[in-house]
């Protein structure tokens, strides 16, 4: 199963997120991440959605996204077609002992130490999904206690319209 | 001078005026009160009628009768919830309709206030579209929006959730009304290139077999696709709901194809070297569950207005979005007549060999009462059906001619469907001889509406097709379930000419095959309101031919089978 991104453009109004998760939950489609803010024009939201699943599928919920009437437009975004970043918060209990081996990688990882107290390190990074995946699996050998992600936001290269 | 102050309802009722809405299907409760109050002075009739289902149909089978938007008007909570079914139907079944429920006060709405619930939520995954409205202001653009997006491209059902401080509150009438739907896609003008590549696929076809759909329907495409039929020399056949999309007295007509369809119609699915969906969205009762054995060594095209349709189900060879009309018409001009005498020989024969039929003997057969209604309405009435084996024969035995004349629950089955809906239709064409052909167990479901029936004098022929059984289901359970019939009595049916009695209607009998003419003859002739005909027939006979569910036309059963068959894997 592939992981895809979609992303679409929205009317700002109530309701319109319930409309299209209803397209996903209907065939018990998860959705691993969605992101949605306010557009540039604020009549419109942008939601930017990542699922996994067969591209068939994909293909008809993207039609039948495409169909709702607050739904301006909606897409699948190919990864070499834009950019794509997400962040995450990643909250470690520390000691004395290994503080200095996981600032070391957060170092590696270009992230940055947002706050510090004796017992806990909060991390933020910022990259494609499976920069961070790798950090967490990093992590995930000290003592993690947790993690917030943002998930994906993307844009289409050049003059290509999101 | 400052405009007229009215309240929010006083604006819904003159914007469905304005929109020449003559009916509303409703039932009243203390959230719509201001609606109610507010129709008190309109032009519009309001249609009470006795439980909110029953509304939905009637405004269903209005809409797929006139092409306009059935509208109904309930109230919050329970009022609202009981829409669900004929808000699904309508959806299912691409129908335009508006349902305007009452709500909660704005104040009050997410406090589970007294007949509260979430409409718009309840709703949402079988609307075309909803609103929940917060400002009266904004309703006549609501209305506007809502009647534009119903009945438009591929029709379905609005929602528009009115909470009872809205429609109280002050507001004007705008003077002009702009909407703004920057989402809404029209219906395309259909793609020259796409007309053109169907053109060149459709050549040299040499076992074409065309199929119609609802969307024909819709569309009013039936004249141009009759001269397409007719100049490809094509054989056509029908949907459950596509019927009368192509005359089926037609000689090309094959009459309908799918589960319960025609042999002669599944053995041209079965060996046809080119299959042509128009209006149609290739649905599980017409096709295998495993959609890559339909028709694998047939080309495939495919004409429909929901670009979300095309190679969703089936992947096809050809394939225009658009309006069905305007594509066909526009199509015609570029095909040549097909090299077809060699296939339509064969279609003639399997025509002869298989035809649809029934033993006479034995009892008392549904097929037969609803042949001779057919013979002696000759073939002109608008007939709805419910949900079952009467459906079934209905669809088989009345051949329909032309379109919105045959209105069914197609995609939602709906039992309880056929004779609310007939209401809708009589009212839309008063004069005209409206049929419901219902069985014992859907008929039931909506009975109540015999009320709104008498009281409006609709002389609908409700023809009441009684097994004493659930009889689909029970031909299921004989069929595939070794005979262990599970919740498929019907004891305890009424005695339904005496039911009638009681609201004052007329009541006919039919016990017999041998008086199946007479009083159907004299059931016609009754136009001075609506008469029930109650025939008792035989409890256990079966539909024929068959497509066992999931299973291909070459699988067809056409005769009542000798031993016990394969439980089916399909769906339902």
């Amino acid at each position: 199963m592939d992981q895809h991104t979609i992303s679409l453009f929205v009317n700002n109004k109530p309701g319109v997120l319930l409309r299209v998760a209803l397209i996903f939950s209907r065939r018990a489609f998860n959705i691993e991440s969605l992101v949605v803010s306010s557009a540039m024009d604020g009549k419109y939201s942008r939601m930017t959605i990542t699922a996994s699943g067969d591209s068939k599928t994909l293909e008809e919920i993207i039609k039948q996204a495409n169909n709702l009437v607050d739904v301006i437009h909606a897409g699948e975004h190919i990864e070499s077609e834009s950019i794509e970043k997400e962040l995450a918060f990643i909250k470690m209990k520390i000691n004395a002992t290994n503080r200095t081996e996981i600032l070391q990688i957060v170092d590696n990882f270009k992230s940055e130490t947002v706050d510090l107290t004796h017992e806990s390190l909060i991390i933020q990074v910022t990259g494609k999904t499976d920069k961070l995946d790798a950090m967490i699996e990093l992590l995930s050998h000290y003592e993690v206690i947790e993690i917030v992600r943002t998930g994906k936001v993307v844009m289409a290269r050049g003059d290509l319209n999101t | 001078m400052s405009k007229k102050s009215l309240t929010g309802a006083e604006v819904l009722i003159k914007c469905l005026e304005n929109k020449g809405v003559e009916y509303i299907f409703g039932y009243p409760g203390g959230a719509a009160i201001p609606i109610f109050d507010a129709l008190y002075d309109s032009k519009i009739k309001l249609i009470l009628t006795r439980h909110e289902q029953g509304a939905t149909h009637m405004a269903d089978g209005y809409a797929r009768t006139t092409g306009k938007p059935g509208v109904v008007l309930v109230t919050s909570g329970p009022g609202a919830t009981n829409t669900v079914t004929g808000i699904l139907t309508s959806r299912m079944d691409s129908v335009p309709m508006i349902v305007l429920t009452g709500q909660t006060t704005t104040p009050n709405l997410g406090k589970d206030a007294f007949q509260e619930a979430d409409v718009f939520g309840i709703t949402a995954p079988i609307v075309k579209h909803s609103y929940l409205v917060k400002d009266q202001n904004e309703i006549a653009t609501i209305v506007e929006e809502s009647f534009e997006i119903c009945n438009t491209g591929r029709p379905g059902p609005v929602v528009i959730d009115l909470p009872k401080d809205i429609t109280s509150a002050d507001t004007v009438m705008p003077e002009k009304i702009t909407i703004d739907l920057p989402g809404f896609k029209k219906t395309p003008k259909a793609n020259h290139s796409d007309i053109e590549h169907l053109a060149k696929t459709l050549k040299g076809a040499k076992k074409p077999l065309i199929v119609v759909g609802q969307g024909v329907v819709i569309s009013r495409a039936a004249t141009a696709i009759q001269k397409l039929a007719e100049k490809l020399n094509a054989p056509v056949t029908s949907t459950l709901l596509g019927k009368g999309g192509f005359p089926e007295t037609h000689d090309l007509s094959v009459g309908m194809l799918g589960m319960h369809g025609t042999a002669y119609a599944n053995r041209c699915v079965e060996h046809c070297d080119l299959i042509f969906s128009i209006g149609s969205r290739w649905d599980d009762r017409i096709r295998p569950g495993n959609a890559e054995e339909f028709c694998p060594n047939a080309k495939k095209c495919h004409i429909d207005i929901d670009p979300a349709e095309v190679n969703r189900i089936i992947k096809v060879d050809a394939s225009v979005v658009g309006d069905a009309k305007e594509i066909v018409e526009r199509l015609v001009p570029l095909v040549e007549p097909l090299e077809t005498k060699e296939w339509l020989e064969t279609v003639n024969k399997w025509k002869k060999k298989f035809p649809l039929s029934y033993k006479i003997q034995g009892g008392l057969k549904a097929q037969h009462v609803i042949e001779k209604i057919y013979e002696l309405s000759k073939g002109n009435a608008i007939v709805t059906a419910d949900v079952g084996q009467h459906q079934m024969w209905a669809a088989q035995f009345y051949r329909t001619a032309k379109p919105n004349r045959w209105l069914n629950s197609g995609g939602a089955g709906t039992m309880g469907f056929g004779f609310p809906a007939a209401i809708g239709a009589q009212l839309a064409e008063p004069k005209e001889c409206v049929i419901a052909i219902v069985g014992d167990g859907g008929f039931q479901m909506t009975l109540c509406e015999l009320s709104t029936a008498m009281l409006h004098k609709l002389p609908i022929k409700i023809l009441i097709i009684d097994n004493k059984y659930l009889g689909m289901v029970r031909q299921w359970q004989s069929l595939f379930y070794e005979e262990r019939l599970s919740g498929v009595d019907l004891e305890g049916n009424p005695d339904f000419v005496k039911l009638g009695e009681s609201y004052g209607i007329k009541g006919f009998r039919i016990k017999r095959a041998a008086d199946i003419e007479k009083v159907l003859s004299k059931a016609l002739a009754y136009n001075e309101g609506p008469c029930i005909i109650h025939a008792e027939v035989v409890k256990e006979d079966n539909v024929f031919p068959m497509i066992p569910a999931g299973k291909s036309a070459a699988d067809m059963i056409i005769n009542p089978p000798k031993k016990a068959l394969e439980k089916p894997e399909g769906s339902t």
